[in-house]
């Protein structure tokens, strides 16, 4: 009886060896042409969920013959305990701003080789200006994407022209008003409304912005992330706190929808391709960094993402002028030095102290 | 021999429960009892003594409650309903309330945000019948109704399953000796179904207890429940030992209310006894 089992199992495990077997075999077939780089290897990438065109990974495989391991995340704060234990030796990620800073705080980076990566030339100098804030001398990061923060409104809703953060305050549109549902994004717009740096650590300027916040939050109608576009699509509320990398599609879907961003300045993010300090195929790391520079492709995932790219050449790729040229992708990045800021790591007590400030504005 | 055969059996859930129960338990309580530079404090339990956490634990139990009370209210009598109706009738209903739980628990939450919205589906159809709108999205009602919604099989099922063991002549028998239909009620039917109250009872609060996902969609996350704030160490905080801690707190009252099931259960099979 035993005896029987064990022939079955072994049976089925033969089966199962076979058939794995035969779709490798395939496998192989169909991603690698005639000029077979067997040997080129794998490139472990961690990126974003729904962070590019799934077509170019294809594409990079069918050129390269560089086998991609596909992994996503959802939070920088998700991706950075995995990195730093090491369990997984990725090779390339796409952090943002604050996050390349604390990789870098913490050792976990390398130098990109520049000569691997000549498609960096497609890189506005603007853009590597401010990645330089985080990444000094560009020595590390490679931006992918960039953005700001500012307030959708709903032009039928709301008569006075908005520039300015104070109108998240204004009780006629008590019940209307969306929130970032963060902790940086939301105390940002506190700190920033009351003229104070967004990476303050002083404990005083902190709690007047949760002060500011928690005065504002009965005419919250609710703090969200994702949603807020939907909701201001559905006519649901009268302005809120979004990134601009949402705002083609909503106003695309409700015309009745704008865009501004604050004199008072506002948060410039950009997340860009680093390269982990233990990563076991920098070359094809590089290469795939590169493949993602080519205007062609950058493009292809422009298409698809809509989030600004600092990709000039494939910025010029782009055939509707309205998006070329748009205020709200491509603004003046050399005005908004004066006001705005990336996101700096501001270490372990700074974070817990902007999270309990923000927490006393939940709780509220 | 048989026993031997049995824990033979037992072997794939014991190495399973060690691995994804016991095991990320024990780095709860270590990161719960911890400080950030790894000497032992108990700095994360006591902060749900903090006025923002208390005030979210409050809350958590408050609506929990009332949640569990509108669950008990509804599904007592539609199980008495269902246990009375013709037995193909009733696993029909029965049918009727199982289907929705075969859809995710979050796209029939992010269903009920499109329901209550101020320009959703309820308030069109009230707008169109030139009734006045109701304003419930966003408020702490909002969060009873996707708790109520979300957690009622779990209350009707076991309910229905102690109702459906009665045996029918002892309704027969308090009949014949004179018992009207309330006093069958409070004399029979209700202590012969506590077991299945109880079970219910825990069913609905423990997850009540812990969510956060439904405060957070039909909240607004305006409101704070105490599975927000752990959630909210976690992912946005990246503070372990913080979370941990709550959870902790909060475990110790999901094992108070198991405590006090496993007594009413006992009093339970004692009373079909």
């Amino acid at each position: 009886m035993k005896m029987m089992r064990n022939r079955k199992l072994m049976a089925l495990g033969i089966t199962a060896a076979l058939t794995a077997g035969l779709l490798s075999g395939c496998g192989s077939n169909t991603t690698q042409p005639e000029d077979n780089k067997e040997d080129a290897g794998e490139v472990v990438v961690y990126n974003w969920g729904d962070y590019l065109d799934p077509e170019t990974l294809d594409m990079f495989e069918e050129e390269t013959g560089i086998k991609v391991v596909y992994e996503e995340y959802e939070t920088n704060e998700i991706m950075y305990p995995k990195v730093e234990s090491g369990a997984v030796a990725y090779d390339v990620l796409c952090p943002s701003d604050y996050m390349v800073e604390k990789l870098l705080q913490n050792d976990l980076l390398q130098e990109l080789d520049k000569d691997n990566i000549p498609n960096l030339k497609n890189i506005g100098d603007e853009y590597l200006q401010w990645s330089a804030q985080f990444d000094p001398g560009n020595k590390y990061v490679v931006p992918y994407c960039f953005g700001t923060v500012g307030i959708i409104y709903n032009k039928t809703m709301v008569e006075e022209p908005v520039d300015s953060w104070s109108i998240l305050w204004d009780e006629k549109y008590s019940g209307n008003i969306y929130m970032q549902n963060s902790v940086r994004d939301a105390l940002m717009v506190g700190l920033k409304s009351l003229g104070y740096s967004m990476n303050t650590t002083d404990e005083g300027q902190l709690e007047e912005a949760a002060q500011l916040l928690i005065k504002q939050k009965p005419l919250v109608q609710g703090y969200f992330v994702d949603e807020i576009r939907d909701k201001m699509i559905g006519n649901e509320g009268a302005m809120g706190v979004i990134y601009s990398g949402d705002v083609h599609y909503a106003m695309r879907e409700n015309p009745d929808l704008a865009y501004t961003i604050p004199k008072e300045g506002t948060n410039v993010w950009i997340d860009g391709w680093v390269i982990p300090k233990n990563a076991e195929n920098k070359e094809n790391a590089e290469a795939f960094i590169n493949f993602m520079c080519r205007p062609d492709i950058a493009h292809i995932n422009f298409e698809y993402l809509t989030y600004s790219t600092p990709n000039t050449a494939a910025r010029e790729l782009i055939e509707d002028e309205e998006i070329r040229d748009s205020d709200i992708l491509y603004p003046d990045m050399n005005a908004l030095m004066d006001t705005c800021e990336t996101f700096k790591y501001l270490g372990e007590d700074a974070e817990e102290l902007y999270s309990d400030k923000w927490l006393e504005v939940k709780s509220q | 021999m048989k026993n031997k055969k049995n824990i033979w059996l037992s072997g794939p859930y014991l190495v399973w429960s060690a691995a994804f129960v016991i095991i990320p338990l024990l780095l709860v309580v270590y990161y719960g009892l911890t400080a950030k530079d790894g000497g032992f404090s108990l700095e994360y339990i006591t902060a749900v003594t903090q006025p923002e956490n208390w005030k979210a634990l409050w809350l958590s139990v408050l609506l929990s409650l009332v949640s569990t009370v509108i669950c008990l209210i509804l599904s007592y009598p539609l199980a008495m309903i269902l246990v009375r109706s013709r037995l193909s009738s009733g696993s029909m209903i029965i049918f009727l309330f199982i289907l929705p739980m075969w859809m995710n628990f979050l796209l029939r939450t992010i269903a009920w945000q499109n329901l209550l919205e101020k320009n959703g589906v309820i308030n069109s159809v009230l707008s169109w019948l030139h009734l006045p709108a109701v304003n419930i999205i966003n408020t702490p009602g909002a969060i009873v109704l996707g708790m109520v919604y979300n957690f009622l099989p779990f209350m009707i099922l076991p309910i229905y399953n102690a109702l459906s063991k009665i045996d029918e002549n002892l309704f027969h028998a308090a009949r014949d000796l004179g018992a009207n239909s309330v006093q069958t009620f409070v004399k029979i039917t209700l202590p012969l179904t506590v077991p299945g109250i109880v079970s219910g009872i825990t069913m609905v609060f423990i997850p009540a207890m812990t969510t956060f996902v439904i405060s957070d969609l039909l909240g607004g996350a305006k409101i704070l429940l105490i599975g927000n704030v752990i959630e909210q160490e976690f992912k946005q905080a990246s503070n372990w030992h913080a979370g941990s801690g709550l959870s902790l707190v909060l475990m110790v009252f999901i094992v108070i209310n198991m405590i006090v099931t496993s007594i009413a259960d006992k009093d339970g099979e004692g009373a079909l006894l």
